[in-house]
């Protein structure tokens, strides 16, 4: 008898889990070679490229246009394409389920996650907004309205891809997580400005959310408009929606 | 040894869980004692692992009763899990997770861990630490897992085959450590389709079947309840039976089942094989592969079941 495994059993404090639950999600984000393309390789590269090439017809400064688009497409890339690849492949390989029986509540590995994804993506946010500055981006309007559209794409963008990531096979989500940011990306307001498609189009378009983002920060950063309400009401509906959703259907393994 | 009083670790009666319309676990009765380890034997496909998760609160059972440290796993998960060790049967764990990331970030999330470096070091974790999970062998994982259930001090551990697929220095680092969990006062309740782990480790036995718990006890009650030890050995056909049977001790058998080939059967020890060997002598006959296999719980298996267990 050593004594040393006398039952001493107890959930640590919560706030330690949940700290140290996000420490660990944000450091495996951070890691994730695939994941850095995805965040940081490709919007960067997209920012310099297009901002620096002719490649399509905007008004104004093109890195005006552009960052804007870039910053909303951070957002998708860890909220959504990030986040859905990495969720669906812990729950097939059922990391999902042991932690589930650990003392860790499942409401506090959530919390985990969106503070790896608010960390991931306020990294992301400021080397956006230095290279951009660097290309001679002059940006307007109110922070705080950028600050509010940018939690609220967040929010939509998560809530979607938990809701993919906690229903479709791991190898589904993948393809479909990784389908939607291309397609995003150019039919998403990011690069190709949604003036430049046909009417009915631009209107279905203009209500995805990556849109809804990229718009409502193009009104306040190019334009110095207030609070975009119009967008900014999209993605709360989005996030509602898509939040609701996932809480409802999400299965743990 | 252990006190039987008081509320048992677990107390299954009439367990029923379903998959679609087949009952994986089919009127499960099962008790286990707190500071004992429970073995659930039984070959694969037999429900074991359904039951563990019950037990775990993963599945739902669809009928009967079950209380884990007198908790219902099903409702009052969240009071039980800080309690219980678990360990399962496969997966659980980040792919690009380090070893001992792992190890630490699950002692973290507990209020009193035990000694990470420590604890690796006995599994022979420490070589590995810095090794991404998906690079790391079958029984480092099974390692890895297996300090994950007991890192956060629970009383009750639930192992689902804890030693499948080990090499046996493995093997043995894993029964040290769940007899020490065992002497510490931890309970333990652990599934395998290994014969010997049942009888080398186990307190009780139940033998599942289909879903059922087809006998339990202690590996000695199980062994002596069923048919008894065999002596063979082989000499010229034809040998005078009936001096032999003279010779041997009370309640032992002979026979020749086949011409040249003889089958003792009794309470084999070396009284029984020193009588037989002399009885040899006497007659002249030079006794060529003689073998004495002692009733195992193997044996048992197969009785209940008429089916082999793979071992
Ligand atoms: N999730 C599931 N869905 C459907 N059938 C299952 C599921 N899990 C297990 N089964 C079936 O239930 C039976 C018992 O399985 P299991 O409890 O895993 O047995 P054991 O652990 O003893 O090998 C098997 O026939 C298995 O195929
Ligand atoms: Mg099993």
């Amino acid at each position: 008898m050593t004594g040393r495994h006398t039952p001493r059993p107890g959930a640590a404090p919560l706030p330690r889990m949940i700290a140290a639950q996000a420490a660990l999600e944000t450091r495996m984000m951070l890691r994730h070679g695939e994941q850095l393309l995805l965040t940081v390789v490709i919007p960067t590269l997209l920012l310099v490229l297009f901002s620096t090439v002719d490649l399509v017809d905007v008004d104004g400064e093109r890195v005006d246009f552009l960052t804007p688009g870039v910053l909303a497409l951070a957002v998708l890339s860890t909220a959504f394409t990030g986040q859905a690849i990495a969720t669906g492949f812990e729950r097939r390989y059922g990391v999902l389920k042991r932690l589930g029986a650990s003392p860790l509540p499942r409401w506090a590995l959530l919390c985990g996650k969106t503070a790896a994804v608010l960390v991931t993506l306020a990294l992301q946010t400021v080397l956006l907004t230095a290279a951009a500055l660097a290309l001679g981006w002059s940006p307007h309007g109110n922070p705080l309205s950028v600050v509010v559209l940018l939690l609220l794409g967040t929010a939509a963008c998560s809530g979607l891809g938990l809701l993919m990531a906690g229903t479709l096979r791991a190898e589904a989500t993948l393809a479909a997580a990784n389908l939607v940011f291309v397609l995003l990306l150019f039919f998403g307001g990011v690069v190709v400005p949604l003036d430049e498609f046909p009417d009915g189009a631009r209107a279905v378009l203009g209500l995805t959310p990556l849109a809804a983002l990229s718009d409502g920060l193009r009104d306040v950063l190019r334009d110095g408009a207030a609070m975009p309400w119009g967008d900014a009401g999209v993605l709360a509906v989005w996030a509602v929606l898509a939040l609701a959703a996932a809480g409802r259907f999400f299965r743990w393994e | 040894m252990h006190s039987a009083g008081g509320t048992p670790a677990v107390e299954a009666v009439g367990l029923v869980k379903r998959y679609g319309g087949t009952a994986a676990v089919d009127g499960l009765d099962l008790t286990v004692r707190t500071g004992t380890v429970t073995a659930v034997l039984g070959p694969n496909g037999a429900g074991k692992t359904t039951t563990i998760e019950c037990c775990e609160g993963y599945r739902v059972p669809d009928a009967g009763r079950l209380r884990v440290l007198g908790l219902d796993p099903a409702t009052q998960a969240a009071t039980l899990r800080p309690r219980i060790g678990v360990m399962l049967q496969e997966g659980g764990i980040y792919p690009g997770i380090r070893a001992l990331e792992m190890l630490r970030h699950v002692a973290g999330l507990h209020a009193h861990p035990l000694d990470v470096p420590e604890l690796a070091e006995r599994l022979g974790l420490d070589s590995c630490g810095r090794t991404p999970y998906r690079r790391l062998s079958g029984g480092q994982r099974q390692r890895l897992a297996l300090a994950l259930a007991v890192v956060g001090r629970p009383e009750l551990v639930f192992l689902d085959e804890p030693t499948a697929g080990l090499d046996p220095q493995a093997r043995h680092a894993t029964w040290d450590l769940i007899r020490e969990l065992r002497a510490d006062g931890v309970t333990t309740v652990l599934t395998t389709h290994f014969m010997d782990e049942a009888e080398e480790l186990a307190d009780e036995v139940a033998i599942v079947d289909a879903g059922r718990v087809i006998a339990h006890g202690s590996p000695a009650e199980l062994s002596r309840g069923g048919s008894a030890d065999v002596l063979r050995f082989s000499g010229r056909p034809g040998l005078d039976l009936a001096s032999l049977r003279a010779a041997l001790p009370a309640g032992s058998q002979a026979e020749e089942p086949s011409p040249g080939n003889y089958r003792i059967t009794g309470d084999v020890g070396p009284r029984l094989l020193a009588t037989v060997t002399a009885w040899c002598a006497q007659h002249g006959v030079l006794a060529d592969r003689i073998s004495t296999r002692r009733h195992t719980l193997e044996d048992v298996f197969l009785e209940l079941t008429g089916k082999e267990l793979r071992s």
